[in-house]
């Protein structure tokens, strides 16, 4: 496997699988560009004509429907034809293969995958397997990245903190399985964050976690003290079943961000959180709807930084 | 090949349009030269409405052959197009590709009542039927040469060709 397979010779972005690794000033263009895309949805006409005539896949082997969504309405907004499939309840139960399926649709002329897998690297083995002008995005793989996610979120800070050289972030919650935390931790580390902070249960937090350069707590209050973003995660409910979790309940009561824990944070710190949030587990209604919460801005954001990857990945070799 | 005054064709520009200026009338400069000199138009014709900016880089028609310009700038039209008089500006008119993409991207902000279009130079070597409605001065250029719109230390216009 070459060094970073999303590069190509040019140097160019021609698949985006892993934020780790990738060159500060790619990830600069991606959310430069991004920038120029969000007023696109302010005017009258919310498309612009740049991947006329290209085909992109929406390839989901888990279910997502926000993620999915998400992709569809970037690729249309880039007024590019855009299918859905839900592999995990078809092909794939007839016994196909992944890249049987990926074989299958490159031959009604695919320009571009969108990928979500349950297993790490899935986006990946699809982008070395596909003919060169065929781009691949990963929406997620396992519990390996999430790149658009930790993209989006960048933008996000980037918005309403412009210097990342002067940041406190934390990352709170299920550290253990979540891709998108990963993909956050590398971004920020690009983007040369003052500080990454992990809060989590120690049975929620990877061991070595402290190798990819965030210091690691236990604790809301040592924790947030002073940091200027935070970074709520998801709380997966099946994660209450392997006993990692007494109960929903009391990770609320330890880890759940509140008004009261919020304090801890810097005056004008913003709160995010990549959805679909668990109210009232890791986080409390009244900061989620709060002035402080960006949420939904995200959820905003997310589609300019899609759209300007699939535009970036599609100039890619030409 | 001797240069025009940059600075005498951007105020014969100014005069050439200034008849046609009414409430209604909307100024809107092509990233980059053309916002430059949009913003100078804007200032010199006292036009009320706010001053528009496209970066037409969403629209060009070579997006597949040369992918997408390193640096794109966000648009800008901090007005209703809407039946709106626009006066679309640009430094140089060449093809007409950039104009016939700069349409485009208007009309997706609405139906503007009309486009007209004032450029500083227009040298010629046209592939689509665009014809300027103001120009500063027409200069017939050969295909392997370019004339681009630049600013000095003191923000002056200066024209300078590239071959």
């Amino acid at each position: 496997m070459r060094k970073n397979p999303q590069i190509n010779q040019h140097g160019e972005l021609n698949h985006l699988l892993t934020l780790e690794g990738l060159p500060r000033e790619i990830l600069l263009h991606i959310l430069d560009t991004a920038a120029s895309f969000v007023g696109v949805a302010e005017r009258e006409v919310k498309k612009v004509p740049l991947l006329r005539g290209k085909t992109i896949f929406n390839l989901f082997f888990e279910p997502s429907t926000r993620t999915r969504t998400t992709f569809e309405i970037a690729a249309k907004r880039l007024s590019a034809d855009v299918l859905n499939l839900n592999i995990g309840a078809s092909s794939q139960s007839k016994g196909e293969t992944v890249l049987d399926t990926v074989d299958n649709l490159s031959a009604m002329h695919a320009d571009m995958f969108i990928v979500r897998h349950a297993q790490s690297g899935a986006a990946h083995l699809i982008a070395q397997h596909v003919a060169p002008y065929i781009h691949v995005i990963n929406a997620g793989d396992g519990r390996h990245a999430h790149p658009t996610q930790g993209l989006l979120d960048m933008y996000t800070i980037r918005h309403y903190k412009p210097d990342f050289s002067g940041l406190r972030v934390a990352i709170v919650g299920d550290l253990m399985h979540s891709r998108v935390a990963r993909s956050e931790i590398h971004a920020l580390n690009i983007l040369g964050t003052q500080e990454v902070r992990v809060i989590a249960p120690k049975t929620l937090i990877p061991s070595g976690v402290e190798g990819l350069g965030v210091k690691v707590y236990h604790n809301m209050a040592a924790g947030l003290a002073g940091v200027d973003v935070v970074i709520m995660l998801r709380l997966q409910h099946e994660r209450m079943k392997g006993a990692i979790l007494p109960s929903a309940q009391e990770y609320f009561k330890y880890y759940g961000l509140t008004p009261e824990k919020l304090a801890y944070c810097s005056g004008d710190a913003i709160v995010m959180h990549p959805g679909p949030m668990n109210r009232g587990v890791e986080i409390d209604s009244s900061v989620a709807d709060g002035e402080q919460s960006v949420i939904l801005p995200q959820v905003t954001f997310g589609i300019a930084v899609r759209m300007a990857v699939m535009s970036i990945l599609a100039s890619s070799g030409s | 090949m001797d240069l025009p005054n940059a600075e005498t064709l951007v105020a014969h520009l100014a005069d050439r349009i200034a008849p046609h200026v009414g409430a209604d009338s909307a100024l809107v400069g092509i990233h980059t030269g053309g916002a430059w000199l949009a913003k100078r138009l804007h200032q010199r014709l006292g036009v009320a409405t706010p001053l528009g900016t496209l970066d037409i880089s969403f629209y060009r028609d070579d997006f597949s052959r040369i992918g997408l310009h390193p640096q794109v700038k966000p648009s800008d039209i901090p007005f209703a197009v809407e039946g709106r008089d626009i006066i679309l500006v640009d430094d140089v008119l060449y093809t007409g590709r950039t104009i016939r993409a700069a349409m485009n991207e208007l009309f997706d902000y609405g139906r503007p009542r009309a486009i007209r279009l004032a450029v500083l130079i227009d040298r010629g070597g046209r592939e689509l039927p665009v014809c300027p409605d103001f120009v500063g001065e027409r200069i017939a250029l050969p295909q392997h040469q370019n004339i681009q719109l630049t600013l000095d230390a003191s923000l002056r216009f200066v024209l300078s060709l590239q071959s």
